[in-house]
């Protein structure tokens, strides 16, 4: 009897932490429920998609999810390059070194650029060698047009990179499930795998000033055999430019910011 | 004094950090002289980490001045970094890396010349030869600690800030690390401000020490000064008596 209160008190408080951790971080009660509802909407709005297109040969209509899996798993890489080069030297500790070192900021954020665009290329790839050879789907088909479309994705996953490494100098490990999750929250709104019409209308408004938007529409044109109009090309560069800045100046300013509270020179040690 | 003499010149330092009560540091004035050694003493807590980041640029502290080699850490970064070093308890080196690979990476940050000499040289002073071919990460903390001092001496500093460094060494490495360095300062008159809860290491060490207690310097001097000054026997005696009452002299 004695030994079962026990085991209630034990359990309970092991709850009564969680309790604790999540009441101090919206992040992670954001976190519960963040991954079924970003896969409820991307599934659903690809089945309203497939119902429209009822017409189209299902093969069509899969090659344009292949070709936009393949796409956004360069926004995605790029993105996550930028930010887990921070996190790695945060988890090891050797941050501090860096931050001493006669390196300028941008140098350092250069470097971690590169690394992403090394990542992107090698898996973009594979991916393309291995979709070629099981699934006859031709990346090269598609043309020399894949490419500014690739590194317009590249571009928005730096700018959303530089941005969630803004929230690592700041948030710490808490900001992790945000780090992780931040591309997946664009992704419902970014139409990768359906057109912009399907969204419901406030939907649209945010798709609408996302640059991954107008990418992956370029994308479906292309493979539907169309030209990509100028208009669009002059919306990716603009958007990505007002992004990429966004992001840059968030960075400093959280960077500044984790120099002033002294955050900078105990990371990794929380 | 001549403003070039100075490696570190602190004045009114204050800091307080976000959501904590009181002040880390509050009004600190120090220097550090060229080719002087100096000892940041006090009880864990009083704010010694605190100013040594600020000194490194790290902390942008809440009020006062900092100036390393007469330049601003924050606003003149670059030419600040070039010339001074760091090793901490606290800061590793990363643990993915094999040793060689390690000290190479950072003395191309630095941009050393005579790259592989210096590195060579450095390797065999601190006993690090058989380990170059090993992982960092797989380093015991005292192998570890050496290979940081050895990271912080790649780029020739002519100032050098430690954080603990014996901490984790055994009484025999500690007294090798500080003959090494001993060694390194007089070739080089090099400046070396650091932080320490050795009494003992820092009576011989040291040229001068600071301690701080509660963000405020209490007591300033050479070793045996501030000894005589407190009439405590020993720097032990001095510390237990400067954790309990916050004095250097005795309450009673
Ligand atoms: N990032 C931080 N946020 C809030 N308080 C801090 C932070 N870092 C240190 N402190 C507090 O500032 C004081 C001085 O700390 P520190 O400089 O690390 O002391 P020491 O190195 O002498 O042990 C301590 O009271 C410590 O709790
Ligand atoms: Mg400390």
């Amino acid at each position: 009897m004695q030994d079962k209160t026990g085991s209630l008190r034990r359990i309970g408080t092991l709850l009564q932490r969680y309790v604790f951790l999540h009441r101090r971080s919206i992040i992670r009660v954001f976190d519960i429920g963040f991954w079924p509802v970003m896969d409820l909407l991307i599934w659903g709005f690809m089945m309203l998609y497939i119902q429209q297109t009822a017409n189209t040969p299902l093969a069509e209509t899969i090659i344009f999810l292949i070709g936009a899996m393949i796409a956004w798993d360069i926004h995605y890489r790029g993105q996550q390059a930028v930010t887990i080069s921070l996190m790695e030297e945060i988890w090891t500790r050797n941050i501090v070194n860096i931050l001493i070192a006669p390196l300028r900021l941008w140098e350092w954020v250069a470097a971690s650029f590169l690394y992403g665009t090394l990542k992107v290329a090698t898996v973009t790839l594979i991916l393309g060698i291995l979709a070629h050879l099981l699934y006859a789907f031709n990346l090269i088909q598609i043309g020399w047009v894949f490419l500014p479309l690739a590194a317009s994705l590249l571009f928005f996953g730096w700018a959303i990179g530089l941005g969630t490494s803004g929230l690592l100098l700041r948030y710490g490990y808490a900001a992790e499930a945000l780090i992780w999750g931040i591309p997946f929250l664009l992704q419902p709104f970014s139409c990768v795998f359906y057109p912009l019409e399907v969204l419901p209308v406030w939907a649209q408004g945010i798709a609408r000033i996302l640059p991954s938007t107008y990418a992956f529409e370029g994308l479906r044109q292309t493979l539907q055999g169309k030209a990509i109009p100028a208009s669009l090309w002059a919306v990716l560069i603009g958007l990505n430019g007002f992004y990429l800045a966004l992001g840059a100046g968030f960075f400093v300013f959280m960077f500044h910011r984790a120099r002033a509270t002294g955050r900078l020179g105990h990371l990794g040690q929380d | 004094m001549n403003a070039n003499e100075l490696a570190i010149e602190v004045r009114g330092l204050t800091h307080r950090y976000e959501r904590s009560a009181g002040f880390a540091v509050e009004a600190l004035d120090f220097e550090v002289r060229r080719g002087e050694i100096v000892g940041l003493l006090g009880p864990n807590g009083a704010g010694k980490t605190t100013t040594l980041h600020t000194v490194l640029g790290l902390l942008a502290p809440t009020a006062g001045v900092v100036r390393v080699f007469g330049r601003s850490p924050l606003l003149e970064r670059m030419q600040v970094l070039g010339r001074i070093n760091f090793a901490s308890v606290d800061v590793h080196l990363p643990s993915n890396l094999l040793v060689e690979e390690c000290l190479y990476i950072f003395s191309n940050l630095y941009g050393v010349s005579y790259r592989s000499e210096r590195i060579r040289n450095l390797v065999e002073r601190f006993d690090l030869k058989a380990l170059r071919r090993q992982r960092v990460g797989s380093l015991s903390s005292g192998e570890h600690m050496r290979l940081k001092i050895c990271k912080a001496l790649l780029n020739s500093p002519e100032l050098l800030i430690l954080d603990e460094p014996t901490l984790s060494l055994d009484p025999y490495m500690a007294h090798r690390v500080r003959s090494l360095l001993k060694e390194i300062q007089s070739e080089r008159q090099i400046s070396i401000l650091h932080t320490s809860h050795n009494m003992r290491e820092v009576e011989s060490f040291c040229d001068r020490i600071l301690f701080l207690h509660h963000g405020r310097k209490i007591a300033e001097g050479p070793p045996s000064e501030v000894l005589a000054r407190s009439k405590s026997r020993n720097l032990d005696e001095l510390f237990i008596r400067v954790a309990v009452s916050g004095d250097i002299f005795d309450a009673g």
